[in-house]
């Protein structure tokens, strides 16, 4: 495959369709600047700021934008709360949709067969590959994304956090407790 | 199309197998074909729902064989030759040989932050109302275009409740095949896990899909 896209790049380049310093900083982008701490901030932010959890959860676009991530693969953002009742888990059964601006590309397991084929149908087997087990009786609520809507989990801010900072609770928040199939770290999780 | 691509509900494809610390990516040549990609879909010379349907027509034993990065390199080929900006011989012989096609816009490195800040909003302003309501019961259609359509075949025939309604949309069945954008109304619609999958289904499941207005009618 290398030498296969390097070859396409050099024809792009040469026929001037693309500018390699454009290539590079698109890489840089989403290497470096965009991705799940970006999410991480915006859930602490919801845990320890109610209004902000109101606007975020009826406004997402407005309120994830209030803190400067925008643009593609997030034009059109909802955030979906979860509760001692119910469970979110995001999936795109036909591609690979996923929020961009709030957790960066998408991990490939996210875009691979397994998951987007028993995302839908058996959730729980999903997320036992995860390691996760919720409680008997919580419901699980799968998202399909099959439009141009992008979905970002509002996960239950763990317990014995009372007292902690944003910043503190943004270790706390994992890129698969954002997409649902997985839940923050508990402060054990990350004791030293 | 009903393609390998539409996976909802398959149960052949074994555990999910989550990676550790996965990096955004895991060789040098994916980077470089997601950002060619990307710059490429900048040029304005095709739309994003043209690029998802051109990697939904690859061969399906080569779909289901590749990593999505080969998909999106697969889909990229394609378009590039189709709209005549590379040619077969080029790709064959590593190297440019033809004149270059004028394209509408190159992505410039100073205009890459702001582009990808812009994104390519879908939603559209209509004068056509909203036909449903949140908590209208629907039945997705039993439609089957050989074109690209985002109805998943798992939903289709099924009974389920609108839960909230998105605004208007471009079309994707008709932006894919230059029938523009038509923007239509789009809806979360949810469905019970025993209504799509009967008795071997998990009754405390529910699950919604994104369905635009043509996709349904009352139940």
């Amino acid at each position: 495959m290398q030498l296969r896209v390097r070859a396409l790049e050099s024809i792009l380049t040469e026929k001037g369709y693309v500018d390699p310093k454009a290539l590079d900083l698109l890489i840089e982008t989403y290497e470096v600047k965009v991705g799940p701490h970006n999410g991480a901030r915006v859930v602490a932010k919801a845990w320890t700021d109610p209004e902000y959890r109101k606007w975020l959860l009826t406004e997402g676009g407005a309120a994830i934008a209030s803190l400067g991530y925008i643009g593609r693969q997030g034009e059109n953002m909802v955030v979906l709360e979860n509760t001692p009742k119910l469970h979110n888990m995001v999936v795109c059964t036909l591609c690979s949709c996923y929020p961009w601006p709030v957790l960066g590309l998408p991990p490939v397991w996210y875009k691979s067969a397994p998951y987007r084929s028993q995302a839908v149908s058996n959730p729980r087997k999903v997320l036992a590959d995860f390691q996760v087990t919720l409680p008997e009786g919580m419901e699980i609520r799968v998202w399909d994304s099959t439009a141009e809507i992008r979905y970002l989990v509002l996960p239950m801010r763990p317990a014995g956090t009372d007292g902690w900072s944003a910043e503190q609770l943004e270790r706390l928040v994992t890129r698969d407790s954002m997409i649902g199939t997985g839940l923050p770290l508990r402060p054990q999780d990350i004791a030293s | 199309m009903n393609g390998p691509h539409d996976m909802g509900g398959m149960q052949c494809f074994g555990p999910v197998k989550p990676e550790a610390n996965e990096p955004p990516f895991h060789a040098d040549w994916e980077k470089r074909a997601f950002a060619i990609t990307v710059a490429m879909g900048a040029t304005g010379e095709w739309n994003q729902d043209e690029s998802r349907n051109a990697r939904e027509s690859m061969p399906p034993a080569r779909y289901l064989s590749s990593s999505y990065y080969q998909i999106w390199f697969e889909g990229l080929k394609r378009l590039l030759q189709e709209r005549d900006l590379v040619s077969a011989d080029e790709i064959a012989q590593a190297r440019a040989m033809g004149e270059p096609k004028p394209v509408k816009r190159t992505l410039a490195a100073a205009a890459v932050a702001e582009t990808l800040g812009r994104g390519g909003p879908s939603r559209r302003e209509t004068t056509k109302p909203a036909r449903f309501k949140v908590g209208d019961r629907v039945r997705t259609k039993n439609i089957n275009p050989p074109t690209h359509t985002r109805l998943p075949r798992y939903v289709r025939g099924h009974v389920g409740t609108v839960e909230r309604i998105y605004g208007a949309h471009i079309y994707p069945d008709a932006h894919a095949h230059g029938g523009g954008e038509d923007p239509q109304w789009l809806y979360a619609v949810a469905f019970e896990g025993s209504d799509l999958w009967g008795p071997d289904g998990d009754p405390a499941v529910r699950v919604s899909v994104d369905a635009f207005e043509p996709y349904l009618e009352p139940a």
